[in-house]
């Protein structure tokens, strides 16, 4: 009887004991947004960026230095001429279901990213060809040098570039691939039967996975999964978020509202951390009165407060910072040249521009989303900085999706366009003039305002033959300087979105953005 | 009866058919495009009008809509733009949660509800009276996601008696899948008991003060057989009318409790179709909830019949 009890006793605790290690090899977290696109090239929202890196890898990847490295690649080489870029590929690499992974599988994904990307678009038409020699060397041709193609191919952020079997890489890029084509080399696998939209997506590892031997940076390096299995759970309320991690029914949420970081600060259980970081910014339509006045543009930079702003949408001051740098302050380009007396809402000097340009009274139509926390109190703080520098202002509030349609109207206001629009772009995107199409003023391809503004567009050309860092630094300060001639980009400040996530939880690195390899739990 | 019901299912044709031209019509007009939100911000206008040369809709409407009717009555619903998965997945996916919880609320409501009214109506009054009468008038105005907060906060976070949120499905065992319905079952009952306890009241003493009572009194019979045989079966068409009614606040209860709880259902899948216009899925939505609530209206029809036999179609 005895030996019967101590039998069902042992059996039990091993049952507790293999729950409770199914339990830590499992991560419940609830990522800023829900994934309705699976495809990270057709897609530019920062939650299918994400999605892209926990499937799929990259052939070079930008370190925590913002140097390019080898990833998928084992090695690159520049002929003399630069104009043939060799790529060798790491040996043993595998796609999910099986299939290694070849040279045909890259160039296909590097057709496909230059047809869509804006990187990779100013790319193409230097691209002469592509050549595989085997099965893992292939060549890039250029029809001239170009001197991003390594930052273009290491991608991370918004349309990053990353390696898809060649099967899947030949869907149009216009058509977003469906569930059953999500198949990467990447550390995670993408479970397409247990997903569910609005309810979970779930990913394990990759037990074929063959991480670099260095330590992970930035997005290169060994990309280590530490848990067996990650579970991305759609709660689109924050307070429920917040309550569900306290009460450790979640492991982590990406993005806590700053009205309820109190209540997880307090908590010694969990850990409070900034998960992504970017800049806020605006845009005025050049096309139609008044923005179609460079000299009344001029004003509406003198007029806008940055810090106003940013006190108004983050408040707390350890979450934002004034930055009147286009490039994100702190990296290899930040300068705030030509931004002198800009952006620091004086509005005295705004109404006598205002005078000088003949600001005829025409409103400035701000459409702006209601639904959006971190950009619904945008709207009303613009407006009240251009009301007083004398600018006639209406808002005009709507649901994100409305917004999109409403700035691709070419229209007048009266006709349903608009003038001045904000929004935001991660740290990731905002470190050179060529990443944002916000940045386009090629007069006949620009939009969303449609700048156009030929000694812009002829420094980000200048800006793609750069080819050593202080070439950039002082191509990208002309840049900056001429932004603030003509009202491209108006930077409005920089913002931390800190996340939380339980103590157990440990990251090994210096995460770039929220990635899953590295991080342990105990 | 057979022929009442049968002309019944037979007008929900037009009916559906009027709600799908109307859907589809309004779709199209209303600002926002699915291809742009397909693409993001930062593809270009030929980006976009790409995604919507794939998706069709850059043909006219009416060949939009006799595409998608023509589908219909073979019973494809289509697919839905954003996912690439089957709409009839999804709802399949998502209708369990949703029918789960309306069938908790209103099995709570209805229980809680009918007897509370009862009383307030036999003591009227009387402090129970009151009682009743102001809870429900507190019902009727405590905002739901207020309510639902409240409860997670006192029932999961401090107390730690119940999950904060989620939803475990029924072949995943019967307490996971009860426990986490409580709290969204009861944040979503108390606006539907206010209201039936009103009229159940209401009705109620109307019914006392009828002659059969008295009489029924006077031969004696005790308060319960009073109440139970004869006031409450006369007074039970009004209530079942409106439960009927109340359903349809059930439904759009229920968008904002799997929002607050979230739980997977087709409240959340209509608001998140809606917020990105995925016209597909909103159209098949909009023809099933119509579709429901046609049905509901017809079993109250049956049901009136069943409890006044004065009432015959």
């Amino acid at each position: 009887m005895q030996a019967r009890f101590t039998r069902v006793m042992a059996a039990l605790a091993l049952a507790s004991g293999l729950s409770g290690l199914v339990q830590a090899q499992t991560l419940k977290v609830v990522m800023h947004s829900d994934i309705k696109v699976l495809d990270p090239l057709v897609s530019t929202q920062y939650i299918v960026r994400n999605h892209g890196h926990m499937v799929w890898d990259q052939l070079v990847a930008f370190d925590e230095k913002n140097e390019v490295r080898p990833q998928m690649a084992s090695k690159w080489t520049v002929s003399a001429d630069k104009l043939v870029y060799t790529f060798v590929l790491r040996d043993g690499l595998e796609w999910h279901d099986g299939a290694p992974v070849t040279a045909d599988d890259c160039i296909a994904s590097i057709k496909r990213f230059v047809q869509r990307d804006p990187s990779g678009l100013r790319l193409a038409p230097s691209i002469a060809g592509f050549e595989a020699v085997d099965a893992k060397t292939f060549r890039l041709k250029l029809k001239e040098p170009y001197a991003l193609v390594l930052e273009t191919l290491a991608k991370p952020s918004l349309s990053p570039m990353l390696i898809m079997p060649k099967r899947v890489a030949e869907t149009p890029a216009s058509e977003p691939i469906g569930p059953e084509k999500v198949i990467g080399s990447g550390p995670f696998i993408f479970k397409a039967d247990e997903w569910k939209p609005g309810e979970k997506v779930v990913y394990v590892r990759n037990p074929k996975y063959k991480p670099r031997a260095e330590p992970p940076s930035g997005f290169a390096g060994g990309k280590v999964a530490m848990v067996e299995r990650i579970e991305w759970l759609a709660i689109p309320d924050a307070q429920t978020a917040v309550s569900a991690l306290t009460r450790g029914e979640v492991d982590m949420v990406e993005v806590v509202p700053t009205d309820l970081l109190p209540l997880v600060e307090k908590d010694k259980a969990i850990t409070v951390l900034p998960f992504s970081s970017g800049q806020y910014f605006g845009r005025m339509n050049w096309a139609f009165p008044p923005f179609d006045n460079v000299k009344v543009r001029q004003a509406a930079m003198v007029a806008l407060n940055q810090e106003q702003i940013l006190k108004g949408v983050i408040g707390d001051p350890r979450y934002y910072k004034v930055c009147k740098s286009m490039y994100f302050c702190g990296s290899q380009l930040a300068t705030d040249a030509g931004s002198a007396g800009f952006f620091q809402g004086d509005a005295k000097r705004a109404q006598q521009m205002l005078k000088d340009a003949g600001y005829d009274g025409t409103p400035v139509v701000i459409p702006y989303p209601t639904d959006l926390p971190t950009l619904a109190p945008l709207g009303p703080l613009a407006k009240q900085q251009l009301e007083r520098a004398g600018f006639k202002v209406q808002l005009a509030p709507m649901d994100w999706q409305s917004v999109g349609p409403r700035l691709r109207k070419k229209e007048k206001v009266a006709d349903g366009g608009w003038g001045f629009f904000m929004s935001f772009y991660d740290a990731r995107d905002a470190l050179d003039p060529i990443g944002r199409t916000v940045l386009n003023t090629n007069c006949k391809t620009s939009f969303l305002g449609w700048p156009c503004d030929d000694k812009f567009e002829f420094l980000r050309n200048a800006y793609t033959r750069a080819d050593t860092i202080e070439a950039k630094r002082d191509i990208a300060r002309q840049v900056q300087e001429r932004n603030t001639e003509v009202g491209v980009f108006v930077p409005l400040g920089e913002a931390r979105f800190v996340g939380a996530m339980n103590r157990k939880l440990e990251y090994t690195f210096k995460a770039p953005i929220t990635v899953f390899w590295g991080l342990k739990k105990s | 009866m057979l022929s009442f019901i049968l002309r019944r299912v037979l007008a929900v044709i037009p009916v559906l058919l009027i709600v799908a031209v109307l859907v589809f019509g309004l779709l199209r007009m209303v600002p926002g495009d699915p291809a742009a939100v397909i693409a993001g911000d930062a593809a270009t206008n030929e980006q976009v009008r790409d995604i919507r040369e794939r998706l069709g809709l850059e043909k006219p409407i009416p060949v939009q809509f006799a595409i998608w009717l023509g589908r219909l009555v073979q019973g494809d619903l289509g697919q839905s733009f954003f996912f690439k998965k089957p709409v009839a997945d999804l709802i399949a996916q998502r209708l369990e949660p949703t029918l789960a919880l309306g069938a908790c609320a209103l099995v709570l409501a209805v229980s809680v509800a009918v007897p509370l009214g009862v009383l307030a109506a036999f003591k009227q009054g009387s402090w129970v009276d009151r009682l009743v009468m102001g809870l429900s008038v507190m019902g009727f105005s405590l905002p739901l996601f207020v309510l639902g907060y409240l409860l997670v906060y006192v029932f999961a976070v401090e107390l730690e008696w119940l999950p904060v949120q989620g939803y475990a499905r029924i072949a995943d065992g019967f307490w996971p899948f009860i426990e986490r319905l409580i709290l969204p079952s009861v944040a979503l009952s108390v606006g539907y008991i206010a209201l039936i306890a009103r009229i159940t009241r209401t009705s109620v003493l109307e019914v006392l003060n009828e002659d059969y009572i008295r009489t029924a009194r006077a031969k004696g019979l005790t308060d319960r057989e009073v109440l139970v045989g004869h006031a409450l079966r006369n007074a039970a068409v009004p209530i079942l009318t409106i439960i009927g009614i109340g359903l349809a606040v059930l439904i759009g209860g229920a968008v904002v409790t799997e929002s607050v709880f979230a739980i997977p259902g087709l409240g959340r899948l209509t608001v998140e179709a809606v917020l990105s216009r995925d016209f597909p899925v909103i159209q098949a939505l909009i023809l099933l909830f119509s579709c429901g609530y046609l049905l509901v209206n017809l079993l109250i029809d049956i049901g009136y019949a069943f409890l006044d036999p004065r009432i015959r179609y």
